[in-house]
């Protein structure tokens, strides 16, 4: 059975961080939204250019840290105060100075797992395959180049005025990205 | 700036050597693990440690048919080496996290090209030192008996000990250490992926990264989390050794019960952690000429911070003395005067000269440029770090209130190899580290050659 190779996109190759920014602005500014910027490292501005609104991932911090130091509370002041409570010379059961340090810790633990499983969430990772592995210079990504990717699926997107809007940027090169090799 | 105009003691050395790009960084960094030829040093480091390691296996494995009875604790020295080792080598991971959360925090660009190996010193000092307690428990294989879980027994944990505290500060430092790493490694992890010539390396590599691909919205989260995580980390890396020193501080014996011991305590990890990023980093940029990449600039602001740790324990140290004056208790005197005279004494002024006389020379910026005179400096405050904590273990343990109860500590050959072992495991984990995964964080080192302030042409 022969399957056919959909377009994934049109990608273009720049060698600094200020050509791809002046595309990303470029693109926005002729209207196209299923847009993506791909870089060795963050770049700063980046972000802002492509319209990105503040990172969720906070709030995954945020409620795992919650969540973590209600677990260290309640998993202290239950076994303390009714599954096993040990009088030791009348003092309180409940001896919350000493139980301070581990709702801290489990905060921390908890806090910090849920961002960073969030993170990958989000990000949708592991993710082993992906069309823009086909692009052979797309390797580059990781070293030394910028890439920016105009989706096929954008409502804009027709493949001659794309590409020759790809190519006025005067980029390193633009390349037709397909969902199989 | 031009280099001429300056006179040699005001010229700060470069954060980069010049001539770096995107590309030379990234085949520099990678090259040193995706190269077939493994340096002939490589192999020397990691056989001998091997043998050590060989030792550990065999000190442990009699330890376990024996008990700990082949150590020299005993009553009234119950801790021993096993508690002294534990105290130091979680210390030593200390700087690694300061490296990489607080001076992220920070904003400070020369932590860039050290944060990684620092890293990996942190899980493996840390994972050395969590074989010490488990060690000595007398019977390691109950050791789940500490994490709270549902059991027949119908028992919970102790809450109000610190030794249970323990537990949960050193696995979530561990755990979040870890995490930490690992997410700041899977970008380079990528590189690696996609600069592999060797189909079995590429799979390797691709696996770990997770299939990263740069995208823009990708590092939008990464960047947060990163940050966020360094927020989490900088308050877990001050409350691990805190912790630790409460095992000392809640037990009511004199020269352990004082509220200087948590701040103290931090501030010698950092310090012992500072002297064992510089022992390792020095002999690591020379083996791997590393200049461009970790310049003298790195280890100079290095040794500064070691300088200023030392200080504060330096600063510790007057203060445990003038709290066991000031306490008008005999037993805190007698405690304190023991260990300047006691049997111990020639450690205590070995102490001194190790931890605090041999450091002053950093205030030298002569000694500052020469990275021998640093590494000396460096070795000798391991060697301190470590004195510290046997006379803060043993001291106080060996002559607290009863004269009758009195003893002496001498640790065995066991003692000794187990010791010996735990720095071989050390040497050989970091090797290993070196040789397949990037020892240099590469994306942040490219995020920041553009900077104006990291060069100085």
């Amino acid at each position: 059975m022969k399957t056919r190779s959909l377009l994934y996109g049109f990608l273009a190759e720049f060698d600094n961080p200020d050509a791809l920014k002046e595309c990303i602005r470029q693109a926005r500014k002729a209207g196209f939204r299923r847009i993506d910027a791909y870089t060795p490292f963050p770049v700063e501005g980046v972000a802002e250019e492509l319209g990105l609104q503040h990172s969720k991932v906070r709030y995954f911090v945020l409620f795992g840290g919650i969540a973590g130091a209600l677990t260290g509370w309640f998993m202290q002041y239950y076994s303390a105060v009714f599954d096993y409570p040990l009088n030791i010379g009348g003092r309180p059961l409940n001896s919350w100075p000493s139980f301070v340090i581990i709702v801290f810790e489990l905060t921390i633990l908890f806090g910090g797992l849920s961002g960073v499983f969030g993170m990958l969430a989000l990000n949708g990772l592991p993710k082993p395959h992906h069309p823009l592995f086909n692009e052979p210079s797309f390797d580059r990504v990781t070293q030394d180049r910028f890439f920016f990717c105009i989706e096929a699926r954008d409502p804009q997107f027709d493949r001659e005025g794309t590409w020759n809007f790809l190519q006025g940027l005067k980029p390193e090169g633009v390349y037709a990205v397909h969902d199989l090799p | 700036m031009m280099r001429e105009e300056l006179p040699e003691a005001t010229y700060t050395p470069p954060l980069v050597g010049p001539g770096q790009t995107y590309s030379t960084i990234t085949e520099k960094i990678s090259s040193i693990v995706l190269s077939p030829h493994t340096p002939l040093e490589w192999f020397a480091v990691a056989g001998l440690a091997f043998t050590g390691v060989m030792m550990l296996f065999y000190s442990l494995a009699y330890l376990l048919v024996r008990g700990i009875g082949i150590w020299g604790v005993n009553i009234p020295i119950a801790w021993g080496f096993a508690i002294v080792n534990f105290v130091w080598w979680i210390g030593i991971g200390h700087a690694g996290t300061l490296i990489s959360a607080i001076l992220l925090l920070m904003h400070q660009a020369w932590r860039q090209s050290i944060n990684r190996f620092a890293e990996a010193m942190t899980l493996f000092a840390v994972t050395c030192a969590g074989l010490y307690p488990l060690a000595h428990l007398g019977r390691p294989w109950f050791f789940y008996w500490l994490i709270p879980y549902p059991n027949t027994m119908d028992l919970w944990p102790q809450w109000r000990s610190p030794l249970v505290w323990d537990v949960f500060a050193i696995s979530t430092y561990l755990t979040i250490s870890f995490v930490f790493w690992y997410i700041g490694l899977i970008p380079d992890l990528a590189t690696f992926r996609d600069r592999a010539q060797n189909r079995f390396v590429r799979l390797i590599y691709g696996i770990l990264a997770m299939g990263w691909r740069g995208s823009a919205r990708h590092w939008h989260h990464y960047e947060t989390v990163f940050v966020l995580l360094a927020g989490l980390a900088t308050p877990l890396v001050v409350s691990v050794h805190t912790v630790v020193s409460l095992d000392f501080t809640i037990s009511i014996l004199p020269g352990w019960h004082a509220t200087i011991f948590p701040p103290y305590f931090v501030a010698g990890a950092i310090y012992s952690g500072f002297a064992m990023v510089l022992t390792l980093a020095i002999p690591l940029r020379k083996l791997y000429h590393l200049e461009d990449l970790i310049t003298m600039r790195h280890i100079q602001n290095m040794a500064k911070l070691m300088l200023a740790t030392g200080m504060i324990v330096a600063y510790s140290y007057v203060i445990e003395a003038f709290t066991a004056w000031y306490s008008g208790s005999n037993y805190e005197q007698f405690t304190f005067m023991n260990r300047l005279l006691g049997p111990y004494g020639w450690l205590y002024a070995l102490l001194i000269l190790t931890n605090l006389i041999v450091p002053q020379a950093l205030w030298s910026a002569r000694v500052r440029g020469k990275t021998l005179a640093i590494l000396a400096v460096a070795l000798s405050v391991n060697v301190g770090m470590w004195l510290e904590r046997f006379i803060i273990v043993i001291t106080s343990l060996h002559r607290d209130f009863l004269p009758s109860s009195w003893g002496m500590y001498y640790p065995t050959i066991w003692d000794i190899s187990t010791f010996l072992g735990t720095i071989a495991l050390f040497v050989m984990l970091f090797f290993i580290f070196i040789r397949l995964l990037p020892m240099i964080s590469v994306f942040e080192m490219k995020q920041i050659i553009d900077k104006p302030e990291v060069r100085v042409e």
